[in-house]
């Protein structure tokens, strides 16, 4: 019962940043220079008399600023982002269709980065002043520092184009018609390059966090206790360091969820991934705004909802939660 | 002067942190001085497209252009490093403000600014700043405005932390007490205790308002008028398969930039928090 509690409350919460969102979103168009209706309908002077008309009627543009928020925000909450005039298509068709693409992408390089990342500052924190600490600090450090599109760039010069390991470009073999596993085996073999270039920053952050995190644990009173207590040291290591150590790079994870999902853009980029960073990228070029208010809604909502997962995961492993608070 | 040594002590102790400041003393001097021995504008074709590098002419060769990339990196220190400090500088003076009156005042006002600064921390910030710069149109104003939009609420955040501690030691009481005017115990009584976290975080800010300039004008979010790293790289993103040092060398330089700042921000918080444990970082 508390447990619902809790996740209604941090639904809510979400509710209340999503509207906050929508506002925003609402607020920046009207900021921005030139007519709003122009703005709606993509590059200024592009679109005709006639369907800037239809848009002021659409999004009442010639009422006051209040109802058109209203109308603005009833428009949002069904789903009708409204319509991209460079690609003629409503915004939540385009969004739906690239949705899955960056959600593969994203996840995947969630995963990967939280795995490999708490394994290499654990790992590091064992062997402090050794080489290994040493090496696994500097990866860090260098990755840290490193702008992921480069590290992309780098990486199809490196697999690609060198070595002729991995395809560069795309989601698919282009022609290709795969079907079952086959068609799994080439997503997957196209996933590794884009999928690493956005984990390995988050890694780097997540090594050093891990690593810090356990060298703390490591002198706390119920560690020593433990110990006194005769418990072995891998035991003691997994359950009581690790468990506790942990904890705060997952709340970290959370947050920066919403870094990974803005990664993706420049990631889509480079790769020609076909997801909403991709979508966000064309629209950029063709200022299509309309376009980059959804992406921007859109991945807001992700981030939110990743919030909201990390929250429950984190109350199931951390038993000192207070769930009521 | 024993102050200064005392901190040069701590911040040498940390070798990272010396071989980082001098890095980021060549980048400043490449930022200043550069452009006074690559005159020529870094848009100015100067020789045959695509030239391999390690050339005597050119030795980081030419862009699809013809265009010198070695000019287009000295050019491209300053447009970096004048985002990163100046954005960094608007976030913080933003962070301390919002940060000090949440922290000093409480209730209420805590509970509100508070809640702001979580919206801002939960939206996407890449995401929102794409959107910031594409619709109030590239310019180096809108660059900076929207890295210090999305970069405040971690400072805002720092400094309320900070002024809660302190806001309940004896000499502010004593202040409160003696009825000095609040903007007077904030700024000259608390603020001052506070500024060596807020120099660690802004060092560090600096580098990641460099990577999410040089991220913006990877994706043509750029100042058209301005040569930047990010464009650099952007613009030789198609042709990687065959001119790889198009994109090599400018991505190296925001490398060594950030990694600089970075391992510069340890060192200050090293010789700025020496009571705080070594182990661990």
């Amino acid at each position: 019962m508390q447990r619902l509690q809790f996740i209604a409350q941090r639904v809510l919460k979400g509710v209340v940043v999503l509207l906050g969102i929508i506002v925003l979103n609402f607020v920046l168009v009207r900021l921005a220079p030139g007519d709003p209706a122009t703005v709606m309908a993509g590059e200024a002077g592009a679109a005709d008399e006639l369907f800037l008309q239809q848009l002021r009627k659409e999004f009442g543009l010639d009422k006051p600023l209040h109802e058109q928020l209203v109308v603005y925000v009833k428009n949002v909450v069904t789903l009708d982002l409204g319509f991209s005039y460079r690609q003629q298509r409503p915004v939540s068709d385009l969004l739906m269709e690239r949705a899955p693409a960056t959600l593969l992408l994203t996840g995947a390089a969630f995963v990967l980065s939280l795995v490999v990342g708490v394994a290499l500052g654990v790992f590091a924190s064992m062997l402090v002043g050794r080489w290994s600490d040493s090496l696994i600090t500097v990866f860090a450090l260098f990755f840290y520092a490193t702008p992921i599109f480069w590290v992309g760039l780098m990486g199809v010069l490196l697999f690609s184009v060198t070595l002729g390991w991995l395809p560069s470009f795309g989601m698919y073999t282009v022609g290709a018609n795969l079907k079952g596993a086959a068609l799994a085996f080439d997503v997957s073999r196209h996933l590794v390059l884009p999928a690493l270039t956005l984990a390995l920053f988050h890694m780097a952050v997540y090594a050093r966090m891990t690593r810090a995190s356990m060298l703390e644990m490591k002198d706390q009173d119920f560690v020593r206790t433990a110990r006194a207590k005769g418990l072995p040291e891998s035991r003691i290591v997994r359950v009581h360091i690790l468990r506790n150590a942990v904890l705060p790079v997952i709340t970290i994870a959370g947050v920066k969820a919403g870094y990974l999902i803005g990664g993706s853009i420049v990631v889509e980029t480079v790769f020609a991934w076909p997801g909403i960073g991709r979508l966000a990228f064309e629209a950029v070029l063709q200022r299509d705004y309309n376009v980059l208010l959804g992406v921007f809604f859109l991945t807001s909502f992700m981030v939110i909802a990743f919030n909201l997962i990390t929250d429950v995961v984190y109350s199931l492993i951390d038993p000192r939660i207070e769930l009521g608070a | 002067m024993h102050g200064a040594r005392d901190f040069w002590k701590r911040f040498s102790r940390n070798k990272g942190a010396v071989v980082g400041l001098a890095i980021l003393v060549l980048v400043l001097a490449t930022a200043i001085f550069g452009p006074l021995l690559f005159p020529t504008s870094p848009w100015e074709m100067t020789g045959a497209p695509f030239q391999r590098p390690f050339d005597p002419e050119f030795p980081l060769g030419t862009d699809t252009l013809g265009r010198d990339v070695l000019s287009g990196i000295v050019h491209g220190a300053r447009v970096s490093l004048l985002i990163g400090f100046v954005a960094t500088l608007v976030a913080v003076i933003v962070g301390v403000i919002l940060g000090a009156l949440a922290g000093y005042y409480g209730g209420i006002i805590d509970d509100l600014l508070m809640r702001f600064t979580e919206f801002f921390q939960t939206i996407p910030s890449f995401v929102f700043a794409v959107v910031l710069v594409a619709i109030f149109t590239p310019s180096i104003a809108s660059i900076v405005a929207a890295i210090a939009i999305v970069s405040w609420p971690a400072v805002a955040r720092l400094v309320r932390g900070e002024f809660l501690t302190l806001r309940t030691r004896e000499f502010v009481q004593a202040s409160v007490v003696l009825g000095q005017p609040a903007r007077h115990i904030i700024f000259v009584e608390i603020l001052p205790n506070a500024v060596s976290p807020i120099i660690v975080a802004g060092s560090l800010m600096v580098a990641t308002a460099i990577l999410t300039e040089s991220s913006l004008s990877f994706l043509g979010l750029g100042d058209p008028n301005l040569m930047s790293w990010g464009f650099m790289i952007g613009a030789a993103r198609t042709v990687i398969r065959t001119a790889w040092w198009m994109s090599f060398f400018p991505g190296l330089a925001i490398l060594l930039t950030v990694l600089a700042l970075n391992l510069v921000g340890e060192g200050l918080n090293d010789a700025l928090n020496p009571r705080l444990s070594r182990e661990g970082r």
